[in-house]
């Protein structure tokens, strides 16, 4: 009986291991046959020209503006609110703020795309002007859907931080704000940038909310205003009719962003191994 | 004599629980007190009163005055001001996860030093008034843990002291040192009395006989007695005092 | 706001102003989730018409029945492949393995890239390999398996958890009882667990109900009820297409009440069931 245990332990390596194999079997020398440079730093993306060219640069582009920007949105709402919920929430609030984090994550990304789509688009449109699908309603989107995974694991980083660090801050004359700021804050540092990885890694990877809400226009953006497509938009769009070197181009990019989420695995990996030693 | 602190009929609650009863206390400008007694008495209730950190203690309740210089300090003093003046050493060291410059600076910073060349300066007479300004002059931007327990404590009474305060009060500073990081904390405190009023609460009873000019014993949440120390320890006129140091219980 | 308060506050206008922000923020959260929960309450409440739940969908009537039947189909399946693997892995970890060695390291690694994958990869992957290499086409059971790859890690890990907060007298009585370690697992071990366990599937079911760019190319958009081998729409997917139509955003709403009343309320449960854990391990 052990060794069906740990068969079934071994799923999970077998499983990261054919994956990997796969997407880089299949997705390689799809990229190789369009060449590297051209592939990664093409600006035009036209895959059913009669002369089709294959250039993701617009998309990398996309994905790191509405990722930017999420960032920007989630991560300093996400922290505070974190440090709202670790040191100024009266206990009887906590009991209503924690639960609606936790929905929060469990909303599937099609309802926050369709929330983006009646709500948010609309707003941008009157505000900015443009179309409304654009790299703001993106990033705003995206900011939210952060929300649950910057604060939960800040929060419990901050948690984790022990007392007497807070109450030596008090005793030098320091306020309430100031020394979990100024010092439980900075104390937490690995644990807020680990969630701040993780929450790269979902906006990046993030699909159904963003192809609904961005425009996904294949083109470099020169304003907020205007529309952008993502990596993940580009394969969700495509894929279901792309045939030969076109499916080959879509595989691509999704090594593309696998390569991308891998690295910040790694990077995550080497954050939380850090502040364990 | 002058008086820095003066305690009238203090009584502490933490909920339901009473830990000091009727405490009538005045503490002497530029001295060392010591408090003594066996644990839970209140000794340390009544030394984080002293600077407001009781305020944290959900349920904690106190009645009575605590006047420092004759200003009520859970009234008329603003409790950051209060703690400006009024330093703490604890019982463990709790310097922050970063340089020892950073430790010593993040006080003046507080209170409102931004200068580079200001703060540079608090932070050498500090560590030398400390007595570790030789031993860290070479790693000020390391880290402050990496520093032995010892050292670390005597950092802590450096970063009390960068905020310059008035009294200094010590929650068992040595209870966790070695006997040799011990003394130096001891003649650290000898030599700080001369600028300093500082309040120490130790359970070590020779250490209070070395370097305390008035000494109070607590039991049970209340002063037994309170004196200069050498006639507590040679002549206590009260039976608990006396049987406490003669060490039959605690 | 005491007096004392606001002299300090009065000494402090900076720290003042950061509370607000704090305030400020932590309000920001919850309003943005009740805004979320509110529009779409009441974009989509008026269309839940009867018609929605007919049982033959048809281009007219756009009924979400049978996406909903094929969404339960999905659970079904996804998690009768991963829950055993999941929770057999757990056990592994927590009762057999020696704790720090290299494959446990391995296994730690894995399962955390497993959970760092964004769906969309596990849709390519899916349709790569269950759809196109092993001839499954698109159908529920290709989407079941690349469900079940991606739920997995959620399961092991709360399985994991659960199982590492049974206190270790337990497993000692029962050994003392001269009961084998299987026994022991199984009677002693898994029975205190399992409500830890439940909340970790029931997180799995919530992913798995909310998923649709890892279905949209293993287990197709067809619209109706779908046998283990033929193409079917979950609610979600469902929802994605008639929204991204644009002809029938408010069915769309309606599907995107429904799947959202459901989530809740699985997120709910798992939340309870987490309780649950925590109050009998408090007891022991």
């Amino acid at each position: 009986m052990q060794a069906v245990f740990l068969v079934c332990a071994c799923i999970s390596i077998l499983c990261v291991a054919v994956i990997c194999i796969y997407m880089f079997a299949k997705g390689c020398p799809a990229i190789a046959k369009i060449g590297v440079a051209e592939f990664l730093g093409g600006k035009d993306w036209f895959p059913t020209n009669s002369q089709p060219s294959f250039g993701i640069f617009p998309m990398i582009v996309g994905s790191m503006y509405v990722t930017a920007g999420a960032i920007m949105i989630g991560v300093p709402v996400g922290l505070l609110t974190a440090v709202f919920l670790a040191k100024f929430c009266p206990k009887r609030l906590y009991k209503f703020v924690l639960p609606a984090v936790n929905l929060l994550a469990g909303i599937p990304s099609i309802v926050y795309g369709f929330f983006g789509m009646i709500v948010v688009v609309p707003f941008v449109r009157s505000v900015f002007g443009g179309t409304g699908n654009s790299i703001i309603t993106a990033s705003f989107i995206l900011g939210i859907m952060i929300l649950p995974t910057v604060i939960g694991m800040s929060e419990s980083a901050l948690n984790a931080v022990p007392s007497q660090y807070y109450e030596g801050a008090l005793a030098l004359g320091a306020t309430h704000e100031r020394s979990v700021m100024r010092v439980v804050l900075p104390a937490a540092k690995s644990g807020v940038c680990a969630a701040i990885v993780l929450a790269i890694g979902r906006a990046v990877g993030e699909t159904m909310a963003v192809v609904m809400i961005a425009g996904n226009q294949a083109r470099l953006p020169h304003q907020l205003t205007q529309g952008v497509r993502t990596l993940t938009a580009n394969i969700i769009m495509e894929m279901g009719y792309a045939t030969g070197l076109h499916y080959d181009a879509l595989l691509g990019t999704g090594v593309v962003l696998f390569v991308f989420i891998l690295m910040l695995n790694l990077l995550l990996s080497a954050v939380t191994s850090k502040k364990e030693r | 004599m002058s008086y820095k602190f003066e305690i009238k009929d203090a009584n502490l609650h933490y909920g339901s629980f009473q830990a000091l009863y009727d405490i009538n206390l005045d503490v002497p400008q530029k001295q060392v007190m010591a408090f003594i007694g066996p644990s839970g008495c209140g000794k340390s209730t009544l030394l984080k009163c002293l600077n407001r950190m009781n305020d944290l203690v959900e349920g904690c309740n106190v009645e009575g005055d605590f006047l420092l210089d004759g200003e009520d300090i859970y009234r008329d003093i603003e409790v950051t001001s209060l703690r400006k003046r009024v330093g703490m050493v604890f019982q463990k060291s709790n310097l922050f996860p970063m340089s020892i410059y950073d430790n010593i600076a993040f006080g003046p910073r507080t209170h409102g030093i931004k200068k580079k060349a200001e703060l540079d300066e608090i932070v050498e007479t500090c560590l030398k008034q400390a007595a570790i300004w030789d031993e860290c002059k070479d790693r000020l931007k390391k880290s402050a843990l990496g520093m032995s327990g010892g050292q670390q404590q005597r950092l802590c009474i450096a970063r009390a002291l960068a905020v310059k305060p008035e009294v200094i009060l010590m929650d068992e500073p040595t209870s966790a040192l070695d006997p040799i990081s011990t003394l130096k904390v001891e003649e650290l405190c000898t030599e700080l009395k001369r600028k300093y009023t500082i309040v120490i609460v130790t359970h070590n009873m020779q250490q209070a006989m070395r370097i305390a000019d008035r000494t109070a014993f607590f039991l049970h949440g209340r002063i037994e007695e309170e004196g200069p120390t050498e006639r507590i320890f040679n002549n206590p006129h009260n039976e608990k005092t006396r049987e406490y140091i003669g060490g039959q219980f605690g | 706001m005491n007096e004392q308060m606001k002299m300090t506050y009065k000494a402090h206008p900076l720290s003042f102003v950061m509370k607000l922000l704090v305030w400020i923020c932590a309000a920001a959260t919850v309003g943005v989730f009740l805004m979320l929960v509110g529009y779409v309450l009441v974009r989509g409440v008026p269309y839940l018409s009867t018609s929605l739940f007919s049982l033959h969908g048809t281009t007219d009537n756009v009924s979400i029945l049978p996406s909903i039947i094929n969404t339960l189909k999905m659970v079904g399946i996804a998690l009768l492949i991963a829950a055993p693997l999941g929770i057999c892995c757990a056990i592994y970890l927590v009762e057999y393995a020696k704790k720090g060695s290299k494959f446990v390291k391995a296994i730690r690694l894995t399962t955390q890239t497993l959970s760092g994958i964004p769906s969309i990869i596990y849709g390519i992957f899916g349709s790569m390999f269950f759809v196109t290499a092993l001839k499954w086409r698109l159908s529920l059971l290709s989407g079941a398996c690349t469900l079940a790859i991606m739920v997995l890690p959620v399961i092991i890990t709360s399985a994991e958890e659960a199982l590492k907060s049974v206190d270790d007298s337990y497993r000692e009585g029962s050994f003392g009882l001269g009961a084998g370690k299987l026994r022991t697992v199984f009677r002693v071990v898994l029975p205190s667990a399992v409500s830890g366990i439940l909340s970790g599937v029931i997180l799995a079911i919530g992913r798995i109900v909310g998923e649709t760019a890892a279905l949209v190319f293993t287990a197709g958009a067809l619209t109706k009820i779908a046998g283990l081998k033929d193409s079917g729409a979950t609610l979600a997917v469902h929802m994605y297409n008639l929204s991204n139509e644009g002809l029938h955003m408010n069915e769309a709403a309606a599907a995107a009440v429904v799947l959202l009343i459901t989530v809740m309320l699985l997120n709910a449960f798992a939340s309870f069931a987490a309780k649950r854990i925590k109050k009998t391990s408090g007891e022991i």
